[in-house]
């Protein structure tokens, strides 16, 4: 392996891990603030919604299929099923869709 | 034994997610392939980066010959999002954790395994992240180095079906407690909404992607905070 991949990596797992590593080696006592705590209560439904929307939409290779796949999967967790059966009812919906589209 | 069980528990609930990566990690082992880095490397790139956004610009900067220093930049900015999270989960783990415990659970602290560990109901031990992040690392690593050796892709249809199986995922997480408490209704609308802005509007749209969801979750979980304070230690 040559030295020019080896510095590549060490600067990717170091800055990478030392992100994760800090907040969490840093915070060990109990945050006391109503503020931050509620801040770091909302914080995993903020971060996940802005990462699957608007992008969701674009995550297949048609525009219709990802709309589909994403109306399945939103009917699913609605209904409160598992992780996995929400992702296979997106994926299945954007198979069908696609599929379909082959044929028009 | 306590350590044991919840061991085993993360690992079950580490499946879904451990799937959900093979096919991404097998996208970025034949991305690297194709652009001459060396089988080895590659699964060493996604064993001690375990994320993918990073490492696929890591890559387009390994074949542009980037400097070191924009490597550690881009890093830096595609992932500062894991900051927030890990200070989100340094309060989610149990008391008594030790600081060893807690550098070895940031290892694994990726955009799923956070997000399962959040939806938990209580606090998580560590035996509880150890597993949770097993299959997930074995999966990345082994995803990659299929990726890597095999010539033939995967059948268009199928990866691009795929595609979407990780934005299922997060759904099935936020979805039922958004329906079930209004609060957090209202600040994952506030995020959504964010998040369309940057994507679509001109000049919001030129910020990297990276920084745009540290923006969202900042934005929306500070207007949670301020306009829905929770009171208990944990409401969900």
């Amino acid at each position: 392996m040559s030295m020019e991949y080896l510095g590549y990596m060490i600067v990717m797992a170091g800055v990478t891990y030392f992100i994760r590593m800090l907040p969490l080696a840093v915070f060990q006592k109990e945050i006391k603030s109503v503020f931050l705590k509620s801040f770091l209560f909302y914080v995993p439904y903020a971060v996940l919604g802005a990462m699957t929307f608007p992008v969701i939409l674009y995550s297949t290779d048609h525009r219709l299929s990802a709309l589909g796949g994403m109306l399945a999967a939103l009917v699913m967790a609605w209904r409160g099923k598992g992780l996995l059966s929400v992702a296979i009812s997106a994926v299945l919906a954007v198979l069908l869709i696609e599929y379909g589209l082959l044929y028009i | 034994m306590e350590a044991k069980k919840d061991y085993q528990r993360g690992l079950k609930d580490g499946i879904p997610i451990g799937l959900g990566y093979l096919s991404v990690s097998f996208t970025f082992g034949m991305m690297a392939a194709a652009a001459g880095v060396p089988p080895l490397a590659a699964v060493l790139i996604s064993l001690t980066n375990l994320t993918s956004a990073g490492q696929f610009a890591g890559l387009s900067l390994m074949i542009a010959h980037g400097s070191l220093l924009e490597m550690a930049l881009t890093q830096l900015t595609i992932n500062l999002r894991y900051a927030l999270m890990s200070l989100s989960l340094s309060q989610k783990l149990e008391p008594g954790i030790t600081t060893v415990q807690r550098c070895i659970v940031a290892f694994g602290n990726t955009d799923e395994i956070f997000a399962l560990a959040s939806g938990q109901e209580g606090k998580v031990s560590s035996w509880f992240m150890y597993g949770l992040m097993t299959l997930p690392i074995l999966c990345w690593s082994s995803g990659t180095l299929l990726g890597a050796v095999a010539n033939s892709l995967l059948p268009d249809l199928l990866r691009s079906a795929l595609g979407i199986a990780i934005y299922g995922m997060f759904l099935a997480i936020i979805i039922p407690p958004a329906r079930k408490i209004a609060s957090i209704r209202k600040v994952l609308i506030f995020s959504i909404l964010l998040s369309c802005a940057f994507y679509y509007l001109p000049v919001l749209k030129d910020i990297s992607s990276g920084f745009v969801i540290i923006i969202c979750a900042v934005g929306a979980s500070a207007f949670g905070a301020w306009m829905f304070p929770i009171k208990e230690a944990d409401p969900s």
